[in-house]
């Protein structure tokens, strides 16, 4: 292992940037429930409170609407609050809180305010859980202005990220994907480091497709790239988002104006999701380019069908290599 | 097993000091300096005037909808006027006395219910939030930020407003839940004025009194007759203080009445009686505090001039403000504008370059229904 480099999951990844933004800036605290003690349910916050004591990790009472807008105030007043929602599917709880208020701040009082605030949340499927344990919702908060949205894929960006987002003057909104806490461990740098907001990442260079994608995707357009190496001689590339909103419009454009064809990849249904918006940008910065029309492999247009069935809902690389065929082929 | 009673302590209190006929409790009578109460009157007055001032400039299209405060004067004042300028003020959109008397301009103001984004930004010095529409989402920020004043060790206090209506939101009953546990030194005011634009306070909760609801979060509560001023000003005073000294949070239940419209685009004669708006009017709190200040020869004589110019000198520099320009809807979404935001504000520059220039003022403009309400032209 390189000399200054620890091997992490997702989740000690995150919790190092959480213990290190905090040894950094007294300003940063942490709110939500079962944060504290417990150290969260997926075990993100653990042991901070022991380390920063119970006014800097708090353990609040089981209420999203209170602990975004508590956190809101705080941020008014200067601290920055990283609020922990236990699972996505609650957030509707806090969302009018996100969306009438911190998202607005800085515009309603024109720049006298704003709300240096992140708000952390797991999301996703492929853990066998019930339902609003599994859904994708990034869509909903990346619509609003005011707002920025991050899902980071692996350990290493997760860390980077949150900080980064920690530091961001405006709200963000991070999502963790559940499927990726305890998958594969990357090699994270024990100095603290950030990446920008607003930046894709190649994940993979190639020369005859596009694969978008971003989270626990990420994985399965990994899956589908080599497979697609070794059985057709494809040479796919694929763009990790990492960033939601704003969105990487020069790197999409960039990529498909090499590439030629596209592909999106997101757990959230279909219809008015990012794949929408981000055919509509490759379609803006890229057009010539195109060969074929951008395919997207996503959930279906249903409410969450159950983890016995979710197979059939969420992504896999056989639909990813079927559509990249089908688009190849165009 | 018997079935014991576990809280035989819970009181609710009614504080009133000086009557609708002007009767005075004495014992109870507050501390306040000549000057104090002169300034308290003059900004009761200002609230009044003005907004009867606004209520004719949205008749004229000069501004937008707005919802009236008259009636309320002395339960926003007598709340407001125990706070020093370091304190948090934490609005909701019927407490434009107190705003003012916090130090939001009135020109400011009449920008707000103008549709100018520039009404709602509070001077560099002003520990003031601005107007919050939604109902009750503003209690949790001021729980928070009293949390910050907390976790800093500042010695503040944050006094948030909401009406009866809200009440009933989630937010205001998660408010009071994390300000019980948390302890943070934030006052919480009611202004009970018994109607959510149609529906009455019966239709709002079973409860008896507003006040009560705190006793469940482990916070005091205490009702007080909203159109005394000196009750308002007491209990306020008392919660302050014990805010302030680290005893935690209070719930203010101020009862009033709204004695004018939900707002400009409501027409209450559909929901409720003359007879119960003009009982109310017998109760009014201006009256009923100027006939004080006389019986304590204190001259209150030209206020109405006085803040009648002052009204006017604002109205007309309000005026002169100019339409505003449409590229500052870009200024402020985030810290630095995404590319694709510049882009669009671009789009916006390259679109105005060879149009006219907007032309003043937003006259002719039709009024904008908020909240649940119709446009009305009575």
């Amino acid at each position: 292992m390189a000399a200054g480099m620890t091997k992490l999951n997702m989740v000690k990844a995150l919790n190092l940037a959480l213990q290190q933004e905090m040894e950094r800036d007294p300003d940063v605290l942490v709110l939500g429930e079962d944060v504290g003690v417990d150290g969260g349910v997926f075990r993100v916050t653990d042991d901070l409170q022991r380390q920063f004591g119970s006014r800097r990790v708090i353990d609040s009472p089981l209420a999203e609407a209170a602990i975004v807008g508590t956190a809101v105030g705080m941020s008014l007043y200067g601290l920055k609050p990283v609020c922990e929602i236990q699972f996505s599917g609650f957030a509707f709880q806090c969302f009018h809180q996100i969306e009438n208020h911190a998202a607005r701040y800085r515009q309603r009082s024109q720049g006298r305010f704003n709300c240096q605030m992140v708000v952390r949340m797991p999301y996703g499927g492929g853990v066998r859980a019930l339902e609003h344990h599994s859904e994708s919702e990034e869509q909903f908060y990346a619509h609003i202005p005011g707002l920025k949205m991050v899902i980071p894929s692996g350990p290493r960006a997760a860390r980077a990220l949150l900080a980064a987002a920690i530091r961001d003057p405006d709200p963000v909104i991070f999502f963790e994907a559940k499927a990726l806490y305890h998958a594969a461990k990357e090699e994270v740098p024990d100095a603290p480091e950030l990446m920008p907001l607003g930046q894709a990442r190649i994940d993979r260079e190639g020369r005859d497709l596009t694969i978008v994608a971003y989270g626990a995707m990420l994985r399965v357009a990994r899956e589908a790239a080599e497979t697609l190496a070794a059985e057709d001689g494809v040479e796919t590339e694929i763009m990790d988002l990492l960033t939601i909103a704003p969105i990487d419009r020069t790197a999409l454009a960039a990529s498909v104006a090499k590439t030629g064809r596209a592909l999106v990849v997101h757990e959230a249904p279909r219809s008015f999701g990012p794949g929408a918006e981000i055919a509509a940008s490759i379609m803006e910065g890229a057009f010539l380019s195109l060969e074929a029309p951008v395919h997207r492999v996503t959930a279906y247009d249903v409410p969450f069908p159950g983890f016995a069935r979710e197979k059939a809902n969420v992504p896999d690389a056989a639909r990813v290599i079927a559509a990249a065929r089908e688009t190849l082929a165009y | 097993m018997p079935r014991t009673i576990l809280e035989p302590r819970i009181k609710i209190e009614h504080l009133s000091i000086l009557d609708a006929d002007g009767n005075l409790d004495v014992a109870l009578e507050p501390t306040l300096t000549p000057e104090e109460l002169r300034q308290l009157y003059r900004a009761m007055v200002l609230g009044r005037r003005l907004d009867e001032r606004m209520v004719r400039l949205q008749r004229q299209g000069r501004i937008g909808t707005f919802a009236p405060i008259k009636g309320q004067e002395a339960a926003q004042m007598g709340s407001a006027f125990t706070l020093r300028p370091t304190d948090w003020m934490v609005p909701s959109f019927r407490e434009t006395a107190a705003m003012i008397w916090r130090g939001w301009s009135i020109e400011k103001m009449l920008l707000f219910f103008s549709g100018h984004l520039e009404g709602g930004q509070p001077g560099p010095e002003q520990h003031d939030l601005p107007v919050c529409i939604p109902v009750g989402t503003q209690m949790p920020h001021a729980v928070g930020l009293a949390y910050a004043v907390q976790y800093r060790g500042d010695d503040s206090v944050v006094m948030a407003y909401c009406g009866d209506g809200a009440t009933s939101e989630g937010d205001f009953h998660e408010a009071l839940n994390f300000a019980g546990v948390w302890h943070v030194p934030v006052v919480f005011v009611v202004q009970n004025n018994q109607w959510a634009i149609s529906v009455p306070l019966k239709k709002q909760t079973n409860s008896a009194t507003i006040a009560q609801k705190a006793l469940a979060y482990g916070v005091p509560g205490i009702q007080v007759d909203g159109n005394d001023v000196l009750a308002v000003y007491a209990a306020s005073h008392e919660a302050v203080d014990r805010a302030r000294a680290g005893d935690g949070p209070t719930l203010i239940e101020a009862v009033t009445y709204r004695l004018g419209v939900h707002t400009t685009a409501d027409d209450p004669t559909k929901y409720r009686s003359d007879e119960e708006v003009k009982a109310w009017e017998r109760k009014d709190p201006l009256t009923r505090f100027k006939a004080y200040l006389e019986k304590r020869n204190l001259a209150v004589a030209g206020v109405e001039a006085d803040v009648d110019a002052e009204i006017a000198a604002a109205v007309a520099r309000f005026e002169a403000v100019g339409a505003p320009d449409p590229l500052g809807m870009f200024a402020h979404p985030y810290a630095a504008p995404p590319a694709a935001l510049e882009a669009q504000r671009d789009e916006v520059a390259e679109r105005l370059r060879g149009q006219a220039p907007p032309r003043s003022g937003g006259e002719g403009e039709a009024p904008v229904p908020m909240r649940g309400q119709r446009i009305t032209r009575r």
